[in-house]
């Protein structure tokens, strides 16, 4: 039976389903939600960010039934968040006190504390790695121990000290501009339309949320020449933040009556951004800026890309797409880009006729005159 | 399944194509000769330009240094030298006198280059009038009507706002008196070496798909007013806080006890040269 859209299509609807379930089946392999946990933690990450809703088991639930298109998970993500009760605001988070994994500055070499590595695919050669395809648990219980064995010998310091950020070594040098702390209430765009011009914090919503690819081809546009930033990245950090919640009916604000509801991996650049600027004389100066980024879990091109996009926007400027704010924030979402893009599959029967129709008229009309 | 890796990673075809880009490049100097850049087992814009140069052009017996930011060390450095050696078996070397073919991103080494030596640059933005210009299509037919007038008016422009020219590294060079080069982003210190230099160099982007080069003994000069004349970046009263060198290319660095500035070679294998020869020299007074 045909598809019919406007009626009698139900059936072929629901034969669709079923064959959809049926791509997901036929191998009659399993996916444990676990072994998505364990493996991917790239692509869970991902859409953890895009979906902003931070649960690595909803997001590998998500993952598992899209049958692993990015966009099909955080759609799902997405509609779930709606079905989720918004209680609390958390306490905001200083990032100073990240517990952190890897840290790198692209700026100094000697930065205060030094440079951490840690987990990253970037000095890694992209050869594909034949050994995998007859991976053994075994091999890879045997690889744990040793490498828990290897890590016995490090020596282990004896107290956590924090992490100083780059930026506060040029800040003392008088290169960076020293602000106020701005601990005005930020806006919700979740729960409030977005307005233009955007605030800063609004603005930096919409690009956390934003879709991987879309981000980091508009911040690689700008970098390229169609866009004025060009930044180096003053430090780029991954790690894990504690996030705290006031108790909502103790209005006392003392910070030891905060509850911690627990950690959410992050990744945080600070990205270093050199500006004209007039003085007081109204010559033009050169200075440094920051652009922010910061996402779930650990995507460091999106963080990047999000902090080049950030200073783009602080400086609007008609030339560059990349620094409109409109065509960089109405953009980059993954829902509302994809949905929008797909919803050209819908049956345009009854436009397309009209347009038919008026094309065919303007052609007879065009002839007519001619003749 | 698996596969062995050929010879230097590429197929013959591969390297062919490659070197014929380079003969072109090195027939004309300063031009950008596009080229179908691979796909690299290392990511786009990580130095896959030179790379895909240095595997077109090592044979068994090269001797191969490849240094990052001065250092042969620095992680990028490490991953590249470590992908040549693994898919070529050639040997590896520090010192710069001992290479054949030197790869570098964003340095030439202190110590002059030799006409036995093949000098390989990582360019990001091969492109001198990007700035100026976004759209390819304009900049390849500015190149071709030697219209040069947009980056002299940078230059101008900034010593209308600053009173001074203010180039970073990668200050546009003018080769053979003819195409103007991004010299890939070296500081200015670095650019006066590649005039007459008796290595050939050869700079690869391989994200732009261009690869160009300074063929030896040919005229590189750094664009310049006669009045605003081409400075290099000052290291003035500053030396090198381990071998004590001056005029070189120094790192800022700070001493964390004192919360002083201290000066370090960027170049650290010149670096460590400097000392092994002082300490040559005290072992030889001791023994006298």
């Amino acid at each position: 039976m045909g598809y019919v859209p406007v009626k009698g299509g139900t059936q072929a609807i629901d034969a669709s389903i079923k064959r959809v379930k049926f791509e997901r089946l036929k191998g009659q392999a399993i996916l444990e939600i676990e072994t998505i946990l364990s493996t991917m933690r790239a692509l869970v990450d991902q859409v953890m960010s895009e979906s902003s809703l931070y649960s690595p088991q909803l997001a590998a639930l998500a993952i598992k039934q899209a049958e692993g298109s990015m966009e099909e998970a955080v759609f799902l993500m997405r509609a779930h968040r709606s079905t989720l009760p918004r209680l609390y605001y958390s306490e905001s988070v200083e990032t100073d006190a990240m517990f952190v994994e890897r840290r790198i500055s692209a700026s100094f070499k000697d930065i205060p504390g030094g440079q951490l590595l840690g987990a990253t695919y970037d000095y890694t050669h992209r050869l594909l790695d034949f050994n995998l395809i007859n991976e053994k648990k075994a091999d890879n219980t045997h690889w744990l121990q040793s490498y828990a064995e290897e890590l016995q010998e490090v020596k282990v310091e004896e107290t956590v000290e924090r992490y100083p950020k780059v930026v506060e070594y040029l800040r003392k040098e008088g290169l960076f501009e020293q602000y106020e702390m701005d601990n005005t209430e930020p806006e919700d765009i979740t729960k409030q339309n977005l307005e233009f011009p955007a605030s800063r914090s609004a603005r930096l919503q919409v690009l956390t949320r934003g879709q991987t690819g879309a981000l980091t081809s508009l911040a690689y546009a700008s970098l390229r020449g169609y866009g004025e930033v060009h930044p180096t990245v003053g430090e780029v950090r991954v790690g894990s933040l504690p996030i705290y919640v006031k108790h909502p009916n103790e209005e006392d604000g003392s910070e030891d009556e905060e509850f911690y509801i627990g950690d959410i991996q992050v990744t945080e650049v600070e990205s270093f951004v050199p500006v004209h600027v007039k003085n007081e004389n109204n010559e033009e100066e050169l200075e440094f800026e920051i652009g922010y980024g910061i996402c779930y879990g650990q995507n460091e091109t999106k963080t990047i890309a999000m902090s080049i996009l950030d200073q783009c926007l602080e400086h609007l400027n008609d030339e560059f797409p990349t620094h409109d704010e409109e065509f960089v924030l109405l953009h980059i979402d993954s829902v509302e880009s994809s949905g929008f893009i797909s919803h050209l599959k819908l049956p345009h029967y009854v436009t397309f006729q009209s347009k038919l129709d008026s094309i065919r008229q303007v052609k007879k009309g065009v002839q007519v005159n001619e003749s | 399944m698996k596969a062995n890796t050929h010879f230097a990673f590429f197929d013959e075809g591969s390297k062919k194509e490659i070197r014929r880009a380079t003969l072109k490049a090195v027939a004309i100097p300063g031009y950008q000769v596009p080229f179908a850049s691979r796909e690299m087992p290392i990511a786009r814009g990580w130095g896959t330009g030179g790379l895909q140069l240095t595997l077109s052009l090592i044979g068994q017996t090269d001797v191969l240094k490849v240094i990052d930011q001065g250092s042969d060390e620095s992680v990028n450095a490490v991953s590249i030298k470590k992908l040549v050696q693994d898919t070529t078996g050639v040997q590896l070397t520090e010192c710069t006198e001992e290479a054949d073919i030197i790869q570098s991103r964003h340095r030439i080494p202190e110590c002059s280059l030799t006409k036995e030596q093949i000098l390989v640059l990582q360019v990001p933005i091969p492109e001198p009038l990007r700035a100026i210009e976004e759209r390819e299509y304009m900049t390849k037919r500015m190149h071709a009507e030697d219209d040069y007038s947009g980056a002299w008016l940078m230059l101008f422009e900034q010593i209308m706002k600053f009173g001074k020219t203010a180039t970073t590294a990668d200050h546009p060079v003018s080769v053979h008196d003819r195409y103007v080069m991004a010299p890939s982003p070296i500081p200015r210190f670095d650019n006066p070496k590649m005039d007459h230099s008796e290595a050939l160099i050869l700079l690869g982007a391989g994200r732009e798909k261009k690869i160009y080069a300074v063929p030896p003994y040919t005229s590189v000069k750094s664009l310049a007013f006669e009045d605003y004349p081409f400075t290099v970046e000052s290291f003035e009263g500053a030396h090198c806080h381990l071998c004590g060198a001056e005029g070189v290319f120094l790192d800022e660095l700070i001493d964390h006890e004192k919360g002083a500035t201290i000066y370090q070679c960027n170049d650290s294998a010149y670096c460590i040269e400097q000392l092994n020869k002082q300490e040559k020299v005290e072992v030889e007074s001791t023994y006298a």
